[in-house]
Order: C-alpha cells, then structure tokens, then sequence
C-alpha cells in the first residue's frame, strides 16, 4: 500500500524521501494558510477553531477503526503471497511485462525485479513493492544507453506503478468501513475497472511516444533499415 | 498460514501507527479548511463546469488533489465520506477515485531519484493521462451504474 510510504517510513533513497516531504510540507501548510485566509473572508473563525479539536479528535478515532480492516487485509495478503500466489502471478504477467518493456530481455535480474514489483503492487504489498520498483529501476538504468533521461521501457514501468491495479484497496475499504458504509466493498469492480483504464490509457501514451521517438530516429538515420515495430 | 497471516497483520498495523501522525497531521488540516468553507466555494464556483460535464463539484479537489498526495487525499476522502455518507454519490465516486490510481508525482520521486535521474522525458504526461482516465471513469462508472 503506497499509502504508507506517502506520508510515514520509507525505503527511499534521501533524494526521493526529500523530495516527498518537501512537497507535502507546501501542501500541508499551504492547507492551513488557505483555511485560516478562507474563514477571515466567510467570518467563519470560530468554525475554524472548532473544526481543529474537531479534527484531530476524528483523525485518532478513524485510525482505531481502520486498524482492524488494514490487519485483516494485509495479514491476508503476506499469507497468499507465502503460498506462492506471487509466483503464479508472476509467471502470468511475464508474457505481457516483457510486451511493454522491450529493451529488457525476459531473463534478466531487471524484469524479474519488475515482475515481483507489479505482482506486490497487485496484491497491495507496497512495503515489498518498493524496495523491489528501486532495485528493478537500478538494474534497468545499468543499460541503459540513455544515461540522464529514462529509456521507453523506464517510462513504462514508472507509469505502471503511478497507475497501480490493486485487487482489493485495503485504504479505501477500511476508511468507508469507518465512516459507516454499508457495503465498503461495493465499488471494488468499479475501482478496478477505472485503475485498469487508467493504466491502459497511460500506457497507451508510453507507446505513442516511444513510437514517435523511434520514427524520428529513423528517418534522421542515412542508413535504410526495414522499419519494425517494437510492439 | 497462521503464522504468515499474523506476520501480515503486524506489517499492516504498524505501517498504519507510523503513518498515523502524518495522518492525523493531515486530517486536522482538511478539516480546518472544511471548517472554514473553501470546499464549499470552490464547489460553488466550480459548479457551472461540474454541472456541464456531470461531475459531483465537490470531488473535484479530490481529482487534483490524488495525484498530489496520498494522506492528504485520504484525510479529504474521509471528510467527504463523513459529509456525504459513504454510500451516496458523492461518497462512492470519490472512493473510486482515492483507490483506483496511485500518488503519482510520489511515485515518480522515488523511483527516478533512487537512480538519480532528473528528466523524466514523457513519463508525467502518461501518468496524468492515465490518473484523468480513472477519474472520468470514478465519475462514469457511478453515475451510470449506481
């Protein structure tokens, strides 16, 4: 689950983790500022203080109550991913992640990493899906001949894990269970229906790009070469 | 299997507690701007543009906000949940929204800054294309099929 590392611990390089606190930071003071400059135009200054006791009073309460549904989920997931549901995964995606990402060959510790990466993400493992996405991006970047920008097949991965399929979205779920839902998991086949579009328009655009770059380089090469596409 | 799943739990739980402070952190801030009336302006002003394209304005900060930031968009997920109930309209299509994509300028901070590359070519494009499309799908999906 992204979720955590979003705002808590994180297997993150120093770079990475201070980019994401800086950017939280604005975020969360910029909030303040606008709520206090918000409620000096609507006169709503004792809404506001009231709104902060208020505040962290519900955020503890929805913490204890999303316990239970996070355990549960994740406790799952580590149980189904130590009975080898992430090979099997692993091994159906291989065809289609090779598909995407053709500079990689489908041996190499690269998209194994990449495998193990897109399998955890799935099953919602993020603390496990990290540390993978770092390792499969540093292998990746060993070959790749671009040195200072990422290669299409970077891009894709990079894509895929911002536009991540979660089988069940624990967060989300847990957070409806909370706030008293009588079905917190009655938008699931929507969720997966939106992230699975969603994934499949992004990565729709990677292959427009790469193709666009590859044309360029193509008709700028003196040499003829039959022109195939890579995917 | 017992022992894998306690594992899990105690994975779960604590990645929860260690995020718990941020959240909390966030949360007071949502609702301070909630207290002070922001989201209920800018849905007034949005509305217009929400009415023609059929979207519910008050997940609007929602979209913008998702691919900005994961805490902050649970903290205002929650708030709309609470305000709205989670099974309405409103309640379901933001909850589509908060669990159908991932915190993408996050994501891309991490993975290009473990191997220390600053272009990013045409990754964010593609990322926020694919986080549009699940946001009109968040609002189609519930729309039509309730």
């Amino acid at each position: 689950m992204k979720f955590y590392q979003c705002a808590g611990q994180g297997k993150t390089t120093v770079s990475g983790a201070e980019r994401r606190d800086g950017m939280l930071n604005y975020i969360w003071v910029g909030m303040i500022a606008v709520s206090f400059l918000c409620s000096a135009v609507t006169g709503r200054m004792e809404e506001l203080c009231a709104a902060v006791s208020e505040g962290a009073d519900k955020a503890v309460r929805l913490v204890l109550s999303m316990a239970g549904v996070m355990c549960l989920w994740s406790g799952m997931m580590k149980a189904a991913e130590n009975s080898g549901l992430t090979r099997v995964l692993s091994k159906m995606l291989s065809p289609i992640l090779c598909a995407l990402m053709p500079d990689y060959p489908k041996d190499s510790r690269a998209m194994q990493a990449v495998c193990a990466n897109v399998t955890a993400n799935i099953l919602g493992l993020g603390n496990a899906a990290t540390p993978l996405g770092i390792l499969a991006m540093k292998e990746m970047q060993k070959t790749n001949t671009l040195k200072t920008a990422p290669n299409n097949s970077m891009i894709a991965f990079v894509v895929m894990n911002t536009a991540s399929v979660q089988l069940i979205p624990a967060t989300v779920a847990a957070l409806r269970k909370a706030c008293g839902s009588a079905s917190p998991y009655g938008i699931l086949t929507y969720t997966w229906a939106a992230s699975l579009t969603a994934l499949a328009a992004g990565l729709l655009l990677v292959k427009l790009f790469s193709r666009r770059k590859k044309e360029g380089r193509l008709r700028k090469s003196s040499v003829l070469t039959p022109f195939r596409p890579s995917f | 299997m017992f022992g894998s799943f306690v594992s899990g739990a105690k994975e779960g739980f604590a990645s929860l507690l260690s995020v718990a402070p941020s959240l909390v952190g966030l949360i007071i801030a949502v609702t301070m701007l909630e207290g002070s009336g922001f989201f209920a302006m800018i849905s007034e002003w949005l509305s217009p543009v929400c009415n023609m394209i059929g979207c519910p304005a008050e997940v609007l900060p929602l979209g913008i906000m998702r691919p900005v930031t994961g805490s902050g968009s649970y903290a205002l997920l929650n708030t709309l949940l609470q305000q709205y109930g989670a099974d309405s309209l409103i309640g379901k299509t933001a909850s589509v929204m908060a669990g159908s994509t991932e915190t993408t300028f996050y994501a891309i901070a991490v993975y290009y800054g473990a191997i220390g590359i600053r272009k990013t070519r045409f990754t964010i494009p593609a990322a926020l294309t694919a986080d549009l499309t699940s946001m009109i799908m968040a609002v189609m999906c519930v729309r039509f099929f309730g």
